[in-house]
């Protein structure tokens, strides 16, 4: 598999993701995500005990354990699909059309540096960035949320792995553990929305802010 | 010793966890903090440096450590008072009265000693990922803290903070990603420590430097609450317990600013320190600007201090970009700021406690209600405010002489009609709720509860007297690491 | 010569592409099926007998049936069969391509709504509206094949498209394949956007708007269909048979088992998928309009 195809194939989950209401779907195409995403390292990377050890942590983290904490999120809350997001998902997918055109088009302007393994990872790395930023913004269900965010480090990592050489094996792990309990306490506060407001509408969170009437 | 200042609020908190006798908890939390502010202070005595190592205490980082530690000192006698006061049971909440409880107080002191912890890697960091660790980890550490009271106004603050942050604090991954394609200038490869960009500074590739400041500016100021990214921040401070926004307000907020001047440093290292403190310069304009519309008129006492700490958030980032005499007063200020702002959220918190509302319109009478805590709440009005003989007089007229001196009266002049502005909206508000016939009955003060707030009150008043050599030598070499004097 | 073996057999040959669609179906679902030529036969009954016009109609219900075919007709002189050329091919043929199905689209709707017809004019506006989604992908995906191959026509297109082109830049011929194929479902009315075998008015998209056409008219229309459904499929077909040996025979052969599998491979959609809502049918075709817009960005690239 070479490195453009498995980047290609991590925007399409981007588009899936933007396109679709099925929350169970989106989690299952984040999960793809995560997997092709940890074995990136693998393909940019010779192969040592450090690449390995990397993506293993990666596709463990991202392709099992978060879609699993959100499933498990996502079962006890009840909801199958997104309802009404703010933006509708025809929209979405052409906003993330656009937000390609803009990845790539950024991507030009950048110096990169000539080593760069293939030429995709900037805008690709870009793309999901923006895609992430997107579904934070357009969806209620704090699950989707949680999704947008992975989706939007996801692009981090992208651009970490892709470009940056030498990075230190220390805080690649520490960067992976942080994320881990980042998602693993949003699923508690999921857990908690649900039980405290019977759904995990997050557009009913909206009760602090100023000038009560 | 900096491995011992990490260690014992880690032990403290894991401990805190598995403890069962509550006396014994609050016992280990106290004396976690005061072991912790001991070390702290211990660390004073030794020269500093900033060498090649991935843990250092510079001159930035203990001031900011210092801050932190006294602080915690602060609240954490505060709140054993507070959680002997809390009752455990379900019980009816106060403005809506709907049934609720409380995380479970190993929970609650577990993760503030792992905060601690955090905060204090913050602190003593060299290296660019590990503080980005570090700052997240303040992140996760904090989220159950403001979800003390479990309800459904925490439960919405509790999300937004850890969303809203969570996502700035990726994008400062990525600025730290674009600081490591910066530092491969030719074929050499520089660790992202701070000593050896700046020693390499020169060498740093310009256009990655700036995006990767950029980057590190929005993801950190999210954290530190600079507008428009401050929105978690009335929300956290307002719902979480008064202890808590105390140590968010004081120590968190710092705590990120520490990582915008470790970038503004290798900025300012390889030539670059005009344009990061442009871009802080109007960031903190903006931020003033947004916290005066929010406190004027502000119906809630909490959310009130929280727009004023983003106001002094504002400032700080004003006066470093501002450069020279201004970093010098921006320091000063942080450290009055700290002292200040958590005087006056754990005053709130026994007003809240006695009044049971967080309305500003329906408080009246605190300082014949509470003598001690409404005599604090006037004399932190005039400390926030920057008057004289309070710390942040000195700071905030240090700042306004650096915009003069340096030819900026566009600059000096909207920054002082906004601290006008805000004056006033504060004035109005904290004036109304300490006059009048009293809405509540007069209580007697818990000495648990007025202690830490007259602490950190006279540590402000003192600052304004006077400024002990040590620490105004410690303000000058931190200030001079980012272009200040 | 050779020029003219692509709409020769366009011409002799499309409706049997409707037949093996219609017999790989049958096959799926456990039936014997239709006879693979039934198309022709119903063409040959259709053409015998006259045709009924409603008073309200005018001329543009008559010249409906004809426009469409004649326009399809045109097209079938752009198109190439795989390696080989198309008769007609210049600079820009592509657009004039989209648009010839454009215009057998544009009265095809107007003949339905010179029927005054709810049912038909209800059919007349999703037809629009979907076909409005799709042609962006068509375009974008013409597009970025045009871009690759540094030309304007559409068999030049088809001549740069080899086993090499796969290796080199699959992964957007992939992408427009896809897209193609969504576009060529929906433009043909096949499931899973509209269902060619329904019975019921109101689920109807593309049936529904020629209910009131009869006899030679009826006829003209399914030939234009046939027609437009080989064009469509003879592109796909270029693009997955990679045959380029320069051979006529052996070209020919190779694009005409092209559009066997495509059309097997219509007939196992339409098997294994059930029609899409009305309202996720525009999802679907923006979806392969993003396909096509991947691609053409990774070309421009």
């Amino acid at each position: 598999m070479n490195t453009d195809l498995l980047l290609i194939l991590v925007a399409l989950t981007n588009l899936r993701v933007l396109g679709s209401s099925r929350l169970g779907a989106c989690i299952r195409t984040t999960a793809v995500q995560g997997v092709l995403l940890g074995l990136l390292p693998l393909l940019v990377n010779p192969l040592t005990f450090h690449t390995l050890v990397l993506a293993a942590g990666s596709v463990a983290l991202k392709g099992i354990v978060f879609p699993w904490l959100l499933f498990r999120a996502l079962r006890e809350a009840e909801v199958q699909r997104e309802v009404e997001p703010f933006v509708g998902y025809n929209l979405s997918l052409l906003l993330g059309v656009a937000a390609i055109g803009v990845a790539v088009w950024v991507s030009r302007q950048l110096p990169l540096p000539g080593a760069a393994p293939s030429s995709l990872i900037a805008p690709v790395a870009l793309f999901s960035i923006l895609a992430g930023l997107l579904v934070i913004i357009s969806r209620r269900k704090a699950v989707s949320q949680v999704l947008g965010f992975l989706i939007l480090e996801n692009g981090i990592y992208t651009f970490g792995v892709g470009l940056v050489r030498e990075t230190s094996f220390l805080v690649e792990l520490g960067v992976l553990l942080d994320v881990f309990v980042g998602v693993f306490v949003m699923g508690i506060t999921i857990f908690h929305i649900n039980r405290e407001f019977d759904h995990i509408d997050t557009d009913q969170l909206s009760t602090l802010r100023d000038w009560r009437r | 010793m900096i491995l011992a200042l990490l260690l014992v609020p880690l032990l403290a908190g894991l401990a805190a966890f598995a403890l069962r006798p509550d006396k014994l908890r609050r016992a280990v939390l106290v004396l976690a903090a005061a072991a912790h502010a001991a070390l702290t202070a211990g660390a004073w005595t030794r020269p500093t440096m900033a060498d090649g190592s991935w843990l250092a205490l510079d001159a930035t980082g203990l001031l900011f450590l210092s801050i932190t530690s006294f602080l915690f000192l602060a609240t954490a006698l505060y709140a054993v008072g507070y959680l002997a006061r809390e009752n455990r049971d379900a019980r009816p909440e106060m403005e809506e009265s709907f049934l609720f409880s409380n995380v479970p107080e190993a929970v609650f002191t577990g993760c503030l000693l792992l905060f601690l912890a955090a905060m204090t890697l913050v602190c003593v960091s060299q290296h660019f990922g590990l503080l980005w660790v570090a700052v997240e980890a303040t992140t996760l550490a904090s989220a159950p803290l403001i979800f003390f009271h479990r309800h459904h106004r925490s439960l919405e603050a509790t999300w937004k903070y850890l969303l809203i942050c969570s996502v700035g604090i990726a994008l400062a991954l990525l600025g730290n990603f674009l600081l490591a394609l910066a530092a491969h200038p030719g074929n050499a490869e520089l660790p992202l420590t701070l000593g050896a960009l700046v020693e390499h500074a020169t060498q740093l590739q310009a256009p990655w430097l700036k995006a990767a400041f950029i980057f590190l500016l929005v993801g950190y100021g999210t954290k530190m609450g600079l507008a428009p990214l401050h929105t978690w921040l009335p929300d956290a401070h307002s719902e979480s317990p008064s202890v808590i926004s105390a140590l968010l307000s004081g120590a968190l907020l710092n705590c990120a600013f520490v990582g915008i001047l470790r970038a503004l440093q290798v900025c300012a290292a390889a030539g670059w320190a005009a344009f990061g403190q442009e871009l802080l310069l109007g960031f903190g304009l903006l931020s003033m600007t947004v916290a005066a519309v929010f406190i004027l008129g502000q119906a809630d006492y909490k959310r009130m201090l929280a727009y004023s700490s983003v106001e002094h958030m504002g400032i700080l980032a004003l006066g470093v970009g501002l450069g020279g005499a201004g970093a010098l007063g921006a320091m000063l200020h942080a450290v009055n700021h700290s002292l200040t702002k958590a005087m006056l959220f754990l005053v709130a918190g026994n007003i809240l406690a006695t009044y049971r509302t967080k309305s500003t319109t329906e408080v009246r009478g605190v300082t014949r209600a509470l003598p001690v805590s409404g005599a604090l709440w006037v004399a932190g009005l005039f400390a926030i405010a920057g008057s004289p003989p309070f710390g942040l007089f000195l700071s905030e007229f240090t700042i306004l002489k650096a915009a003069l001196d340096q030819g900026r009266p566009v600059v000096a002049v909207v920054y002082l009609v906004l601290l006008a502005a805000i004056f006033i909206g504060m004035a109005t508000i904290m004036l109304r709720m300490a006059q009048g016939e009293p809405s509540s009955k007069s209580v007697r003060e818990n000495g648990w509860a007025v202690a830490p707030p007259l602490l950190l009150g006279g540590a402000a008043l003192v600052l304004g007297l006077y400024v002990p050599p040590a620490l105004s030598h410690l303000l000058q070499q931190a200030a001079q690491t980012f272009g200040g004097l | 010569m050779n020029a003219l073996i692509p709409p020769l057999l366009a011409l002799v040959l499309s409706p049997l592409l409707l037949g093996v669609i219609n017999r790989t179906k049958a096959r799926f679902a456990g039936r014997r099926g239709q006879p693979v030529l039934q198309l022709y036969f119903d063409l040959a009954k259709l053409l015998r007998k006259g045709a009924v016009y409603s008073r309200t109609t005018t001329w543009v219900f008559r010249a409906g049936p004809m426009v469409g075919l004649a326009a399809a007709l045109t097209a079938i002189l752009l198109v190439p069969l795989g390696a080989l050329p198309a008769p007609l091919a210049f600079g820009g043929d592509l657009v004039l391509f989209a648009y010839l199905l454009g215009l057998m689209r544009f009265f095809t709707v107007l003949a339905a709504l010179d029927t005054g017809s709810s049912f038909e004019g209800m059919g007349a506006s999703r037809e629009v509206l979907f076909s409005a989604l799709a042609e962006p992908a068509l375009l974008l995906g013409l597009a970025a094949l045009a871009r690759r191959a540094d030309s304007l026509s559409l068999s030049g297109i088809m001549a740069a498209v080899s086993p090499v082109a796969w290796g080199t830049g699959g992964v957007v011929l992939a992408l427009v394949t896809a897209a193609l194929m969504v576009v060529l479902l929906a433009e043909n009315a096949r499931i899973p956007v509209d269902d060619p075998n329904t019975h019921l008015e109101l689920t109807m998209i593309h049936e529904v708007m020629v209910l009131d056409h009869s006899g030679p008219d009826l006829a003209m229309i399914l030939y234009g269909a046939a027609l437009k459904l080989w064009v469509m499929s003879a592109l796909l077909a270029g693009l997955i048979v990679p045959l380029r040996s320069g051979k006529v025979w052996l070209d020919a052969a190779g694009t005409l088992g092209g559009l066997l599998i495509v059309a097997v491979l219509i007939g196992i959609v339409e098997s294994s998928m059930a029609r899409l809502r009305l309202l996720r049918v525009p999802q679907l075709l923006v979806a392969a309009g993003a396909l096509a817009a991947l691609a053409l960005i990774l070309v421009l690239r």
